[in-house]
């Protein structure tokens, strides 16, 4: 048991009170019946009932479900397809750039990001609209997919893949049966993490997008340069709300994931 | 097709047909849709300004052959990189990124550090449940974030509210649209990035050392210095690049809570795209943010492809 000073714990407590009390005021203040967002007039679902008639903000609400949807699922694929590759197969050639090319997008600012792709669409002569944000989103969260999976991969007995390859199971049967199910949890919590990337994305939603497909972000952003309002403390309250429960039911699941696939569950499988 | 041996890591492995598919298809989808645009921003930002809508002179044609990569590259110009050269307005913003992602970096550093150090050394029970509660922020939008802060900065705002309340100031101080703001804002937002990688190195850390050298007779500040300061080092440095490196091209924070007087290089290259329409110096503002941040970067991707290689 390691014992915990008080310098320890005060700074820890510190430091999770300031990730924690501006959103829990914002929180709080979208259930302020009062207009003024600095006067408090008691509890209220007011703004929540606006929201709910906000024909604009609910068009925008759908659309970035579906492109969260659309681009969690395709970066998934192709996150795992690259990580599968970086682990697996050796230093086959061009390794290094496809490596370069996953970790680039993880710290690139995203006005940089942003601008390159709008500039490839506008040279293709692509019209820009839901597509065109949704190929953006699966490219930039197919890297952080792609890392999640590769770390998964790497801490992984492989003799378990090997003995399904002995007895003759064929590669793509052994991948499906040993591998993925061990490591569906990384690629759940990949995809859990780019649906929340694409559900947030201003910048790079800004640069893609067209007519028709105004993101909440984007919507949210031209509202909050104008000021404070109560909708949208009611709006990024819910958003919140979205992105929390996501999370705490992929954790379940992994958890859920990681009993019911103990190595032994698995070699019986096989 | 060869058997399906397998030969010494060193050597380029020949892959197997289902194998060559499985990296084609991600390598083929990144090189479309981030090393291709890349070459177009490059391109753009070489083109001439007067036109401002595509298609950008020189245009390249492939069908013409040698004479038309010739006649491409000679109308290449370099008007975008004189203006930026020329124009103050450009260099003090890079500056200006520069000196908050410093500055940003080493405030995160002086409070992510005590932080990641009591978490790794909290009792072990608990230390998943403030791994995630550090986690749970860095899921939640960084638009939310920032504005969760004007809520509390405004004019009327909560922090000015208890200011005046405890009579620490006589007229309530303008926070929003001022450095502060974007300091506040900047840490708030970066400090998981911050956080989490400084704690991978201090959770893994062997206590003995310490114990060893305050055995030795070390006061806990030079063992301190000396033992747990180095070997957090590679944390330490991850931590300061995943920071420092998007936090330079940073573009929602500096919007919404910096003034107009400090304007950020992200922000710059907002303004010419969006409100100026001029693609090229875009472009070119993007490609010289581009070769400041090169070198970062590529530390960056040197110690994740070692830290790969060194848990494989």
């Amino acid at each position: 048991m390691r014992k915990a000073s008080w310098l320890n714990v005060v700074s820890v407590a510190l430091g999770l009170a300031f990730l924690y009390l501006p959103i829990v005021i914002l929180v709080i203040n979208s259930f302020n019946a009062s207009r003024l967002v600095t006067v408090w007039a008691g509890w209220s679902l007011r703004w929540y009932a606006e929201l709910a008639s906000d024909r604009a903000m609910l068009e925008a609400a759908w659309v970035t479900l579906r492109l969260a949807l659309f681009s969690a699922s395709a970066a998934t694929v192709l996150g795992t397809l690259a990580a599968v590759a970086l682990v697996r197969f050796g230093h086959f050639r061009g390794r290094l750039l496809l490596s370069g090319m996953i970790y680039a997008p993880l710290v690139m600012p995203e006005v940089i990001i942003g601008l390159s792709l709008l500039l490839l669409f506008v040279a293709a002569g692509i019209d820009r609209g839901f597509w065109t944000v949704a190929l953006a989103h699966s490219t930039l969260t197919m890297c952080f997919v792609t890392v999640i999976v590769q770390s998964r991969l790497l801490t992984f007995d492989t003799s378990l893949e090997e003995a399904a390859l002995d007895l003759g199971c064929p590669p793509l049967k052994t991948f499906f049966t040993v591998t993925l199910p061990l490591i569906l949890p990384a690629i759940a919590s990949g995809w859990m993490l780019a649906f929340t990337l694409s559900l947030d994305d201003l910048v790079i939603a800004s640069f893609t997008t067209g007519p028709g497909a105004t993101t909440l972000p984007i919507r949210i952003y031209s509202e909050v340069r104008l000021g404070v309002k109560p909708e949208i403390n009611a709006i990024c309250t819910l958003m919140l709300a979205v992105v929390a429960v996501a999370v705490i039911a992929v954790s379940l699941v992994i958890k859920f994931q990681e009993s019911a696939h103990r190595p032994g569950t698995v070699a019986a499988r096989i | 097709m060869k058997p399906h041996v397998r030969p010494a890591k060193t050597t380029p492995r020949q892959l197997s047909w289902g194998a060559r598919i499985v990296v084609l298809v991600p390598y083929l989808w990144l090189v479309l849709f981030f090393l291709l645009p890349f070459a177009i921003v490059l391109k753009i930002s070489f083109s001439q300004t007067a036109i401002a809508q595509p298609p950008y002179t020189p245009v390249f044609d492939p069908a013409a052959g040698w004479e038309g990569i010739k006649t491409f590259f000679g109308a290449l110009s370099s008007d975008n990189y004189a203006l930026i050269a020329s124009d103050p307005l450009y260099f003090f913003s890079y500056l200006k990124s520069m000196e908050i992602a410093a500055v940003s970096t080493v405030l995160l550093m002086l409070i992510g550090f005590p932080m990641a150090y009591g978490m790794a050394r909290a009792p072990s029970r608990w230390q998943p449940v403030l791994f995630m509660l550090v986690m749970l922020p860095f899921w939640t939008s960084f638009l939310i974030r920032v504005y969760a802060w004007i809520n509390i900065l405004q004019h009327d705002g909560l922090l000015n509210q208890l200011l005046l309340a405890l009579r620490l100031v006589e007229a309530p101080p303008a926070w929003l649209a001022s450095d502060t703001a974007v300091y506040i804002g900047m840490v708030y937002s970066y400090l998981p990035f911050m956080v989490l990688p400084l704690y991978a190195t201090l959770e893994k850390m062997d206590e003995t050392l310490i114990e060893a050298a305050a055995d030795l007779g070390a006061p806990r500040w030079k063992a301190f210095w000396l033992v747990t300061l180095p070997l957090s080092m590679p944390g330490i440095i991850a931590g300061a690049l995943l920071c420092f490196i998007p936090i330079v091209g940073e573009f929602v924070i500096p919007d919404l809570l910096g003034g107009s007087r400090s304007i950020m290089i992200g922000q710059t290259v907002w303004t010419e795209f969006f409100l100026n329409k001029d693609w090229p110096v875009a472009c070119a503002v993007a490609v010289v943010l581009l070769c400041v941040l090169l070198a970062p970067i590529l530390v960056y991707q040197r110690m994740q492809t070692r830290d790969l290689a060194g848990s494989a």
